[in-house]
């Protein structure tokens, strides 16, 4: 019987794998070599022409003394490019503001579907379609609504008094960043408020029972009692965004490009592979990109302990 | 008595606050499609004309048309093919046990959070490498680093729920592996195929960067690059009226897709999310 046994299970094992080889040969060939290709590419002087004919350079794309004789010279290189240092700012300040601001919004557009009440329905369908649209799209729609001539937005800020004269959103540097953080806040809080809603639908109601009879304060309930047990569900979303933050590229290309005020660490490896023929230096800057993200994400992964194998 | 009053109050306050909050941008660029001429650059709150010129503008000429067939072809390959890829993986990862199996998940879950810009040199030399330079091909290949590994974490999670007494019975019963996954546990798992298919679909509709970067020609481009690039006779000249118009018809299937599978994509997107 146990012969048996194991036989069948080395025959499971072995289907196991011959369904497992498709998916993980296209995951390698999309994503395993593409990578290591990125990484290598950063330590040569590869050109958008010819990006296999690159020579070896070693880390003189991230820090290189470029020597003038006579002991004159200057640190050369992305680790020394302030505009880098700039996109890397850019990158985090978006991050910081947007996600906070997610966070908090989502969290009441939560809290309003979780009470009963007639159309709920119909509210959680409506915060669905800016998630839905292209963020393209949502670009160019809010792009027109903040024209600094015929836009709506300029227009409801006069009339109510808020400003006095129209703003040049995406235009100006000052309003620039701005502009991107109220066009991603719009997209991307539906996410937000729907994986902390369901966090809080997965919360037993007893509790809230038992708070009702004792009398205490909804509002101690909430901070007392709804806040500690969703945070798990709240973290998990805010990491989510978080590293979806970090690698933004679309909405910053269609809204404000040529802004220095929002060039994004994507944006500027990007500017640098295809547009400034600077292939190598833009792999580099890649993957520069791409070792922040892997280090949040480790983070995240023992930080949260998940268990990825599915064992109890 | 009073105070619950003032509750209900707010609570109302909120809800139109939020629904508008949330429509009005999506309204907004509707009521301007149907704007033509110098009607654009008024600005009403209300719809207060009803001209289809942008429309017509913008499907009878130029590549529109094409742009909206390609991302139809791109977003349907992709959701069929990563679907076939991951349906027999997720079996694999969730109904058997072998070594290697924690590993292999977590390279699955550190892939689906790489930032696409990490991959996108390499990809590009690839691209060309292979001649897929400026054809549907490319994107194809490309959209598979993230509707792949969403795709087989989803299933993988719904197929690890499935009570396992089915699968032993048809083990008794002499089925083989593929029997247990296409005759056993397809038909009960047609709603979580639907919302990662749905995913997958409006993922990969949405794409830009690679869009952007593997096809430069007119023809072979998607919507959202054709809606990106949309410019008017002269430099200054921005041509919102059209834009809209097309913004309006890529977005409209989707958002009625949406709205129909409304409970299926919500429980897709918090399993890919709060499961993982």
């Amino acid at each position: 019987m146990a012969a048996a046994t194991s036989q069948l299970t080395r025959e499971k094992i072995r289907a196991a794998w011959i369904f497992l080889v498709p998916m993980m040969l296209v995951l390698l060939a999309v994503a395993g070599w593409p990578l290591l290709r990125t990484i290598w590419l950063g330590f040569t002087d590869a050109k958008l022409s010819q990006p296999g004919s690159g020579q070896w350079i070693g880390f003189e794309n991230y820090l290189f003394w470029l020597d003038y004789g006579e002991g004159d010279g200057e640190w050369i290189g992305l680790l020394a490019d302030p505009t880098w240092w700039r996109a890397v700012w850019n990158t985090v300040y978006f991050t910081v503001i947007a996600c906070t601001i997610e966070t908090l919004l989502g969290l009441i557009v939560a809290l309003v579907l979780n009470a009963e009440f007639a159309g709920r329905g119909f509210v959680r369908a409506a915060i669905l379609v800016p998630w839905a649209i292209p963020t393209i799209v949502s670009a160019k729609m809010w792009d027109w609504m903040m024209n600094d001539q015929f836009g709506i937005l300029n227009d409801m800020f006069l009339k109510i008094g808020l400003i006095s004269a129209p703003i040049a959103w995406t235009a100006q540097p000052e309003t620039a960043m701005a502009a991107v953080i109220i066009v991603d806040v719009w997209k991307t809080t539906p996410f937000m408020a729907l994986l902390i809603l369901a966090g809080m639908q997965m919360l037993p109601g007893d509790i809230y029972e038992a708070a009702r009879v004792d009398g205490i304060h909804p509002v101690k309930v909430f901070f007392k009692v709804t806040l500690p047990l969703i945070r798990p569900a709240i973290m998990v979303a805010v990491i989510f965004r978080m590293l979806d933050s970090l690698r933004i590229f679309d909405l910053i290309y269609v809204l404000t490009p040529n802004n220095a005020q929002t060039v994004t660490m994507s944006v500027y490896a990007r500017q640098h592979l295809f547009d400034f023929d600077n292939f190598a230096y833009g792999s580099a800057a890649s993957t520069l990109l791409f070792l922040i993200i892997a280090g949040i994400t480790i983070l995240y992964i023992y930080a949260g302990r998940l268990n990825l194998s599915g064992d109890k | 008595m009073r105070n619950r009053l003032l509750k209900q109050v707010g609570l109302w306050v909120l809800i139109v606050i939020i629904s508008v909050y949330a429509l009005f941008p999506f309204y907004y660029a509707i009521i301007t499609s149907f704007k033509s001429g110098s009607a654009i650059f008024s600005v009403t709150y209300l719809p207060d004309s009803f001209s289809m010129a942008n429309y017509i503008g913008v499907l009878g000429s130029g590549h529109f048309p094409r742009n909206i067939v390609n991302s139809v072809i791109v977003a349907t390959a992709v959701v069929i093919l990563s679907l076939l890829l991951a349906i027999t993986a997720s079996y694999a990862l969730a109904r058997v046990r072998f070594k290697g199996r924690g590993i292999l998940l977590f390279t699955i879950l550190s892939v689906s959070m790489f930032p696409q810009i990490a991959v996108l040199a390499g990809l590009f030399e690839m691209v060309r490498g292979l001649g897929l330079y400026n054809t549907l091909f490319s994107l194809i290949l490309a959209y598979m680093i993230f509707t792949l590994p969403f795709t087989v974490w989803v299933l993988t999670t719904f197929m690890r729920d499935l009570p396992v007494e089915l699968e032993e019975a048809a083990i008794v019963d002499g089925a083989k592996p593929h029997q247990i996954i296409f005759k056993v546990f397809m038909p009960l798992m047609w709603p979580a195929l639907v919302t990662t298919g749905l995913l997958a679909f409006i993922s990969a509709w949405n794409e830009f960067l690679f869009a952007l970067t593997f096809v430069s020609n007119n023809e072979q481009r998607t919507v959202p690059v054709a809606i990106a690039l949309l410019s008017g006779a002269t430099e200054q000249e921005i041509p919102w009226g059209p834009i809209m118009a097309a913004s309006v018809i890529v977005t409209v299937p989707l958002v009625i897709l949406v709205l129909i599978f409304q409970r299926r994509i919500v429980a897709g997107l918090t399993a890919g999310a709060v499961k993982g």
